[in-house]
């Protein structure tokens, strides 16, 4: 007789068990590139400014002193990631290009409920595992959004968010001073003393600041806006003397192909 | 896998009494010198506890010890430590020679064999013969007397700097020439410094300040390292001088 086969969901997560099972018995798992950060965004009088810190950890070691965090997704729509490096480039990158495909087949100018709405769809469906917790902020037909988005796939919308590792020391700025209706500038001016907020005083964030400001007629990608950690001049230069490096046999070899060439006729070339 | 039934075991619950408190020291002995650093940083996680937290201590006027780890231990070691050397200055009248500390030292440590102190040591100063030494200790007491050692978070990343720009490995001399076995205190200290600011850069538990305890041997001078303030108790034997320098703070 036939068992009617255990109710079996559309997706294959065998993976997930067998890579929980091998941890379990101590083998040792890739660890993901990590951007352990500060990622923030305010609302103001015209619309949105986003801010991450540059630094991408793979442990307690700097993998990228000035990485960036604050993907494109359309003109006016912009997302910092936190979490798994590698996520929030791929999945910001394929709502990106989704977000384009959808713009044309409908004609207008995409809004930032759509994004969101395909990020935590495509970040529920893989129930965690695609590790990315996203800052979403965009201005569009309906006015100025700004939403958080988790590795699970719930979202909030707020007129200001923090996340990453130094989300607790960027949002302890934002809730002793921030106001609506901020001008552009104090926006700015904002956001860069919560992402310098996070920099110094939590290990995952670090380097530089970047900030986008994202209004109606115009975005503008400030990379780099404050650079608060520069390297201090070192007291050595660490030059080598040629011939330093130990080699037990030379060998010399000609790259070069030397070609004869025999003139047959001696008609010149029309170089006319 | 699908079907199986996943392997539940009963939770056990233990208490953890150590933690890792980040940060590095290292140390170099010259031919009549020493120099034992470590940055000033006591974090955990990804949280800062301060930006100042000595970890190198003056323990006699030939004798600096550098302590790495878990920092309650660390602190704790030291003030044992110091109090044993006090109790010897009573019973003989004189402070302890160096190589008497390190075996002092290593006692200590491996009498706690079953609960040890998380921490890592190092000891650096002048010997009896007037010459610079370190010595380095696991967290149980093993010890080695060497020309330089790191230890710590940024361990792995100083430690290969250290053996290449002191000890000249993978380094060919020029013909006819050797390498120093010893380098002028100038040298040591560029390369203590450039080894914090470059551990800073790549290991974010590094960082906030840089201590710099100079250990000079009996009638040897300072020779342009004048910013150094003294803090030996006598200037007439060897003498310790200690040398801030401020390090990134992200």
């Amino acid at each position: 007789m036939a068992v009617a086969a255990a109710a079996q969901t559309g997706f294959d997560f065998s993976s997930a068990s067998r890579n929980a099972y091998l941890a379990e018995r101590g083998v040792k798992l890739p660890n993901a590139t990590s951007t352990g950060t500060t990622i923030v965004g305010c609302l103001f009088q015209d619309g949105i400014v986003l801010g991450a810190d540059t630094r991408a950890t793979a442990g307690p070691i700097v993998a990228d002193k000035n990485c960036e965090k604050i993907h494109y997704v359309t003109e006016s729509i912009r997302c910092c990631g936190a979490g798994t490096a590698a996520d929030t480039e791929f999945v910001t990158a394929l709502i990106s290009s989704n977000m384009e495909l959808h713009a044309l087949s409908t004609g207008r100018k995409p809004r930032v409920v759509t994004a969101m709405t395909m990020l935590k769809q495509h970040l529920f469906r893989y129930q965690g595992h695609v590790g990315a917790a996203l800052v979403l902020g965009g201005v569009d037909s309906t006015g100025a959004h700004l939403f958080t988005i988790h590795p699970h796939g719930s979202t909030d919308k707020l007129p200001y968010v923090t996340m990453g590792s130094g989300s607790l020391a960027a949002m302890a700025v934002f809730e002793s001073k921030w106001q609506p209706n901020l001008s552009r500038q104090a926006a700015i001016d904002l956001v860069a003393e919560a992402i310098a907020a996070g920099i110094f005083n939590d290990l995952g964030s670090g380097s530089n600041i970047d900030v986008c400001v994202i209004a109606p007629e115009k975005t503008d990608m400030l990379r780099n806006y404050i650079m608060p950690n520069e390297r201090v001049q070192k007291e050595k230069t660490y030059g080598f003397r040629r011939g330093t490096t130990a080699w037990t046999a030379e060998k010399i070899r000609s790259l070069i192909i030397n070609e004869e060439v025999t003139q047959v006729g001696n008609e010149a070339m029309d170089t006319s | 896998m699908p079907g199986t039934p996943s392997i539940q075991r009963p939770t056990q619950h233990q208490f953890n009494p150590y933690s890792d408190n980040g940060g590095t020291i290292l140390a170099i002995a010259g031919a009549d010198f020493s120099i034992i650093a470590g940055d000033t940083r006591q974090s955990e996680g990804y949280n800062i506890q301060t930006r100042y937290a000595p970890k190198v201590f003056r323990l006699t006027d030939r004798a600096v010890l550098a302590v790495n780890g878990f920092a309650a231990d660390g602190n704790m070691f030291v003030k044992k430590v110091k109090q044993r050397l006090e109790w010897y200055r009573h019973a003989h009248a004189k402070d302890m020679p160096l190589r008497a500390i390190a075996r002092l030292i290593q006692t200590m440590l491996y009498a706690q064999r079953f609960f040890p102190y998380y921490v890592y040591n190092i000891l650096g100063g002048i010997e009896e013969d007037g010459s610079g030494a370190v010595y380095s200790f696991d967290p149980v007491g093993s010890y080695e007397r060497e020309t330089c050692r790191a230890a710590g978070a940024a361990q792995s990343l100083v430690q290969p700097f250290l053996d290449n720009q002191v000890y000249f490995k993978n380094q060919v001399p020029p013909p006819g020439r050797a390498h120093p076995t010893h380098l002028p205190l100038r040298d040591v200290l560029d390369i203590v410094i450039d080894a914090f600011t470059s551990a800073t850069e790549r290991h974010i538990e590094v960082g906030d300040g840089l201590e710099m305890y100079i250990v000079l041997a009996k009638g040897r001078t300072l020779q342009g390292v004048e910013a150094a303030q003294e803090i030996s108790a006598r200037t007439d034997g060897e003498r310790v001088f200690v040398l801030r320098r401020d390090l990134k703070k992200d």
